[in-house]
């Protein structure tokens, strides 16, 4: 009984986590029809930023909004300068964001070096949670509300402003959103901000959890795939479902299948994939 | 194309000490060419930095020479991918006319370029934690100065039993040939003794969260051990602790579990964890204190696994170098003076070789303490001239499979 | 394509004639091979993309698979190389055959996901299934065998088998764009309905593309692990992939040299700027952008359109 429950929170903890690392790669994924391979490398950027800013002094929430500022930022200045040339171009912007991930890897490399980087979460929120005589993370638990609270913050975004309603318009009909007179590129602009902004912020909120090393990026970008492929792209329920989908999988599936640790998430893609491939919430026909 | 190229040297076999008389003879101001193979990009990059500084440091304490001869290093990026390495190990020693290889870092990368530098006559220091290496698999121009995957586990387990009196354990590590080959050495030798490993858990080299892994921990051991590489150990102990069970069952590891690279930054986690390793910074020799103090001063870190391994090479090499007169264009000469001297005072003590190119030496049990904010793996046993056979003889022992995932079949698990 | 046949056929036996006199000396030649091989492993790539518009992030299944096939009869079942080669390229054929079934279900970036989860889990599967691959260790061939009696020890010997094969794969793929197929195939790429609508089976069009892909991705993989006598995980791993697509985007997709052009460049980025450049990975990126962006057809379209503007840059 205490191994099913145990690991159902587990496989929450993870889906929150896995939430606010694919919500933005859904997001941009959705509207310009890429999957922005560069996604872990903002990411892992988040998570040296953030740490760099604690080593500062700055405290862990104003860490992870300044992080996710300064990638938003970087993602904004990205697809203005890089992507948006290539308009139409998909397999070029495809390459363009691998491109652009070598760099990130490289340069963060070369700036902090191979050693881990821990980051500490807030102190209130590390002595472990007791729950029926057994332990599990406090920040852990911190993660799973920050993560429903940045979805109905994103639900609120969508669903409840104009921007929200032009992003769900350019999601479901490029060309007649842009009949409509919604500026389009400047719509992608806002959309890259927004889903890199998610990423750094993420990169902050899973660095307790994580850490920030070389390598993180592509560990984690692979995640980011299947819980689109899984929840379908572009859809923010789809991101929440399809990341707690990943979550209880990669938990359960680990646990009770030893021997398929090293394909366990990527045999429900492939599933996936051939029976329905717009995925569970997918809107967008591929 | 007109150049005698060093390959047609050594084709010739046993005219090369005359060739390198008559047509190559050594001048003595020709540097001592080192072909240094490390990984600088990519996932593996943080144990490659390392090696470098270890390196660069042995070489600055010792005025850039080895047996009396200048140095030239030449640092080689692999980027920590096989098919790499074998190319940029051709250049070394086939453009870059190498008199000896250091490295590379990853066991996959040394047996990618095993049969490679044997046909070129290529004397290798090794530096790759594999047991093949210097077991079924050992090569004539290769020596390794530092450890097999198995041979610090094996004087980890006896620590356990004997010291700790610990009898139920479990072994988690990553899992991939070093994790297994830990893992199982560490249970040859404790079940051996009479212990029983009750639980052993591989997750997955790229796992992105411990959680599920802790969570399955038996919660009635007396011990864990820990077999992880890289950031790995740091990752898990920190979930340990997270998830409540710090304190409760004692970490103990194999080389790289709780390596000086990772230990500051697991904090006071870290504090009790006892690991096996041939190195601590801590280790109290003359050597070893000009060592960790210039790589204070020129990297603010302790060296650790990775640039501990250079720094022997450099002081193993430099003695057999310094006997041969600073002779080194006989491989056969070079790489058999190296494994036949015994060297007293590298940063890890004393070494020797045995019959299979791996260094018999000291394993050190550490276990972290820390002192005014700062981890230390402090000696607290040290086991002497420790094979890599441990007790076992070395001709029975090789009748057995190398380590492996299955091999020795875990009889205890509990489930 | 605007290559006047003989022309190019010339410059190019020229050039695969020419490069072990011009190259200094046996490592240049080898690293000169490596590239070549990774050519052929390219050009069937672009089967897929530059023809049939289905652009694949798993192509290193087909060079890793055939190089674990041939590496795992020759090494552990003792088979002579003139079986363990042509099972390997069976067994490489094959599997694009399955994994084109499952592939095909989907279109554009669906098909694109599908091929990277494919090449992940046989990735996964090669990491983890010991007992046959060798886990992370791989499996490894001590000397390179002689085929057929010819003894391909030497660099020089090998080089010449590697530019045989490419010369033979670029007849193959020169015929086939010229074939009726070719014209389907290219079909199926920019109006599939129309295609449809004429009677063309576009499914199986796109079933045959995939699977002659495969067919020479194999024998690449074959080619690779002779060069390197070594096979590991990696060598069918994602990274793998995305370099091969890589290649061939950056020298020029539907063309026949741009992903030999590719293969080329990037091989010497890896191995030749690398020992001087040690920021080589973010070079490396830095190469994929301005490409990309200055010449979103690659570098031997763009290059083709620089020297000839009076084309408009069409082919």
């Amino acid at each position: 009984m205490q191994f099913w429950i145990i690991q159902t929170l587990n496989s929450l903890a993870m889906g929150g986590l896995l939430f606010l690392l694919s919500a933005g790669f859904s997001l941009i994924f959705g509207l310009m029809r890429i999957p922005n391979l560069a996604h872990g490398g903002l990411f892992m950027l988040g998570a040296y930023v953030g740490a760099m800013c604690m080593q500062w002094g700055v405290p862990f929430w104003l860490a992870a909004i300044a992080a996710g500022l300064a990638v938003g930022a970087l993602g904004t200045v990205l697809e203005g300068g890089l992507l948006r040339r290539m308009a139409g171009n998909e397999q070029g912007q495809v390459l363009i964001t691998l491109g652009i991930s070598f760099i990130i890897a490289d340069l963060c490399l070369l700036t902090w070096g191979g050693d881990p980087v821990p980051l500490d979460a807030p102190r209130m929120l590390r002595p472990p949670v007791f729950l029926a005589g057994f332990a599990f993370p406090g920040y852990r638990l911190a993660v799973l509300a920050f993560a429903l609270i940045v979805a109905l913050g994103l639900w609120l975004l969508l669903e409840r402003t104009r921007l929200g309603a032009m992003i769900r318009a350019g999601v479901d009909d490029r060309l007649m959103a842009r009949s409509v007179g919604i500026r389009v590129s400047r719509l992608f602009s806002a959309v890259f901000f927004l889903g890199a902004f998610l990423a750094g912020l993420g990169g902050v909120i899973g660095g307790p959890i994580l850490s920030a090393y070389p390598g993180l990026d592509t560990d984690m970008l692979p995640l980011a795939l299947v819980v689109v492929i899984l929840g379908g792209v572009g859809s923010l329920p789809g991101a929440l479902v399809g990341s707690f989908l990943v979550g209880i999988i990669y938990n359960f599936g680990t646990a009770l299948f030893p021997d398929f640790a090293y394909v366990i998430l990527f045999l429900p893609m492939v599933v996936m994939l051939v029976v329905k491939p717009s995925g569970l919430f997918g809107r967008v026909t591929r | 194309m007109f150049t005698l190229s060093r390959r047609d040297v050594f084709k010739t076999g046993i005219g090369v000490s005359a060739l390198a008389l008559t047509g190559r003879a050594v001048r003595a101001d020709e540097p001592l060419r080192i072909g240094f193979l490390t990984v600088k990009t990519g996932p593996l990059a943080a144990g490659g930095i390392q090696m470098e500084q270890g390196m660069l440091t042995w070489l600055k304490l010792n005025n850039n020479k080895i047996g009396g001869r200048t140095v030239e290093l030449m640092v080689a990026d692999t980027n920590g991918v096989p098919a790499t390495t074998r190319t940029k190990t051709a250049e070394l020693v086939e453009r870059q006319k190498a008199h000896l290889l250091i490295g590379p870092l990853a066991a996959f990368e040394a047996l990618a370029v095993a049969d490679y530098t044997e046909s070129h006559h290529m004397p290798t220091m090794g530096l790759a934690a594999f047991d093949e290496g210097t077991q079924k698999g050992a090569q004539k121009y290769f020596a390794r100065p530092t450890a097999s995957a198995g041979q610090a586990s094996h004087a980890m387990a006896a620590y356990c039993y004997s010291e700790l009196k610990m009898r139920r354990m479990a072994v988690i590590a990553d899992d991939f040939a070093y994790g297994h080959q830990q893992t199982s050495a560490f249970l040859r030798v404790f079940e051996d003794m009479g212990g029983k490993i009750v639980q052993k858990i591989l997750p997955p080299l790229n796992a992105p969260d411990y959680g599920t892994y802790i969570s399955q921990i038996k919660t009635d051991l007396d011990g864990i051990f820990m077999g992880f590489a890289g950031s790995n150990g740091f990752r898990f102990t920190k979930a340990f602790f997270e998830y409540g069970l710090g304190g409760k069952i004692p970490l103990t590891g194999g080389l790289t579990a709780m390596d000086e690279a990772i230990l500051q930054q697991t904090g006071e986690d870290a504090v009790g964890i006892m690991t096996a390793n041939y190195y601590s910074a801590a280790y109290d020799n003359a050597a070893n204190k000009a060592f960790v103090a210039q790589m204070n001063k020129d990297y603010k870190a302790d060296p650790g696994y990775y640039a501990s391994g250079p720094a022997i090479c450099g002081a193993v090499l430099d003695a057999a170098i310094t006997k041969l007169g600073g002779k080194v264009d006989d491989p056969d000469l070079l790489i058999n003076t190296i494994r036949s001297n015994v060297v007293e005072n590298t940063i890890r003590g004393p070494v020797k070789f045995d019959a299979y190119g791996q260094a018999i030496g000291n394993i050190y049990i550490r276990k972290v303490e820390r002192k005014a904010g700062h981890n230390v793996n402090t000696v607290i046993k040290t086991y002497e001239n420790v094979s890599q056979f441990w007790t076992y003889d070395p001709v029975e022992f090789m009748k057995n499979p190398t380590y492996s995932r299955d091999w020795p079949v875990a009889k205890n698990l509990e489930n | 394509m605007t290559l006047r046949g003989s022309r190019f056929w010339a410059l190019m036996s020229l050039f695969l004639i020419a490069l072990p006199f011009a190259l200094p000396s046996d490592y240049y030649l080898g690293i000169a091979t490596h590239a070549l091989v990774l050519a052929i492993l390219a050009l069937s790539l672009d089967i897929l993309i530059g023809q049939g518009g289905m652009t694949s992030l798993g192509h290193a299944v087909y060079l890793g698979l055939p190089a674990y096939a041939a590496a795992w009869t020759m090494q552990n079942a003792n088979w002579p190389p003139e079986l363990a080669i042509p099972f390997a390229i069976a067994m490489g054929t094959a599997v694009s055959a399955l994994f084109a079934v499952l592939s095909l279900r989907a279109r554009g970036l669906g098909f694109l996901m599908i091929t990277l989860a494919l090449g992940q889990v046989m990735w996964g599967a090669a990491y983890r299934w010991v007992g046959l691959t060798g886990g992370d260790n791989g499996i490894r061939i001590p000397v390179r065998p002689p085929v057929l009696g010819i003894d391909i020890s030497s660099v020089r010997s090998f080089y010449v088998v590697v530019a045989l094969a490419l010369m033979v794969a670029l007849v193959c793929i020169w015929h086939l764009e010229r074939s009726p197929f070719g014209a389907c195939l290219r079909g199926t790429k920019d109006q599939p309905k129309r295609m449809n609508m004429l009677g063309h089976d576009v499914w199986s069009i796109r079933f045959l593309a995939f699977v002659f892909a495969g067919f020479w991705g194999s024998i690449a993989g074959v080619l690779y692990v002779f060069d390197y006598l070594y096979v590991s995980p990696s060598s069918l791993s994602l990274p793998q992939s995305a370099e091969a697509l890589l290649m061939v985007v950056l020298g020029g997709a539907g063309t026949l040299t741009g992903p030999v052009v590719g293969a080329i460049i990037i091989t010497v980025i890896k191995t030749v700027v690398s020992s001087y450049v040690d920021r080589w990975y973010s070079l490396l990126g830095l190469t994929f952008i301005i490409v990309v962006s200055v010449m979103p057809r690659g570098l031997v379209p763009g290059l083709k359109a620089w020297f000839a503007p009076k084309e408009g840059g069409a082919r």
